[in-house]
């Protein structure tokens, strides 16, 4: 591998930029495919399912044998509202890989005792989440159920590329929500990727078990893509 | 996550900052049982030093002794190992899998 080839790996993962290695088996000879530039390789096809659902494999094309080596930023969890339920889906997540950010401007929530050894964000949301950066590789949780905190969170998420956005609520609530959305000028498309009522209808009682729904749901969508 | 550890790829980047030579083997295929998936990488400094695994401890003595030669020669090469091989049951791949592995200098 040249030098510049693993540089610019490295610095795909400083960055959070999804990138494959494409190595021609036969020749040795390597390229570094950003995702966003994944529809002018001649592995184009290949390279679409290969990001979605993370899975390197080697491929023969009439262009020779290719080994594509997925290097996905580390799957992130960004939760809106530092409450019992976050708690309960935080173990989950992190067992299956995902770092993970908490958000609450109510100082009462986001406190260290509740949240220890988590990034934790005692500010509104729309000042730390520009910072953050919001990518394919995030997901995000709005489970505040205040508008005022809830709102501006998923406006963010909505005009990013974040792979599911989920929002805690019942379909009354989630009724109201898309009519402020609206209002706000997003259109219906955009809207209906929120997930709301949140969660795999598991019949789920309890934190714990909304937790393991919610957890479920975006899986299948990170890994399924709906 | 593909099976990539990402902490392998900073330590050879260490290694490589510290002016050791480095090899690369990345899982590149498996069948049946394979114990690592596709995308697993070990590092092999030009001691023998490695960290990471392409088979959860099978095959890695065979792939760091190629990996040495690899560093002297500068030559990538594919290596294969199965229990159809008799190297395979040689070096221990008794575990029923078979995979193919790509060893490469790295940033030579």
């Amino acid at each position: 591998m040249k030098p510049e080839i693993f540089e610019q790996i490295m610095d795909a993962r400083a960055q959070r930029t999804p990138v494959a290695l494409v190595t021609a088996l036969d020749t040795g000879a390597q390229r570094v495919v950003a995702r966003d530039h994944a529809a002018d390789d001649i592995l184009a096809q290949v390279l679409a399912d290969a990001f979605r659902f993370d899975r390197s494999g080697v491929h023969k094309v009439p262009e020779g044998e290719f080994f594509v080596h997925i290097h996905n930023p580390p799957l992130r969890l960004i939760i809106i509202g530092a409450v019992h339920i976050a708690q309960a889906v935080i173990p989950i997540a992190r067992a299956a890989g995902y770092d993970i950010v908490v958000i609450d401007p109510r100082g009462a929530f986001a406190t260290g005792e509740r949240f220890p050894d988590i990034a934790l964000h005692a500010e509104w949301p729309d000042e730390v989440l520009p910072k953050l950066g919001l990518d394919q590789r995030t997901a995000m949780l709005a489970l505040t159920h205040d508008p005022k905190i809830d709102d501006p969170s998923l406006h963010l998420a909505l005009k990013s590329k974040v792979f599911y956005i989920g929002a805690l609520g019942s379909k009354k609530t989630q009724g109201t929500r898309a009519e402020r959305l609206a209002a706000a000028g997003f259109p219906a498309a955009d809207i209906a990727r929120i997930y709301g009522p949140i969660g795999l209808d598991i019949g789920a009682q309890g934190a714990p078990e909304i937790a393991i729904s919610i957890m479920a749901e975006l899986t299948r969508v990170l890994r399924l893509g709906s | 996550m593909a099976g990539s550890d990402p902490t392998i790829l900073d330590q050879a980047a260490q290694w490589l900052k510290d002016g050791r030579q480095v090899a690369l083997a990345t899982v590149i295929e498996t069948w049946g049982s394979a114990p690592q998936p596709v995308g697993s990488q070990l590092a092999i400094d030009a001691n023998g030093n490695f960290i990471g695994s392409v088979s959860g401890g099978c095959v890695e003595g065979a792939v760091v002794t190629e990996a040495l030669d690899i560093i002297t020669s500068g030559k990538p090469k594919t290596l294969a190992f199965g229990v159809a091989d008799e190297t395979a049951w040689k070096v221990g791949l008794a575990c029923g899998g078979k995979i193919r592995v790509y060893v490469e200098p790295l940033a030579a």
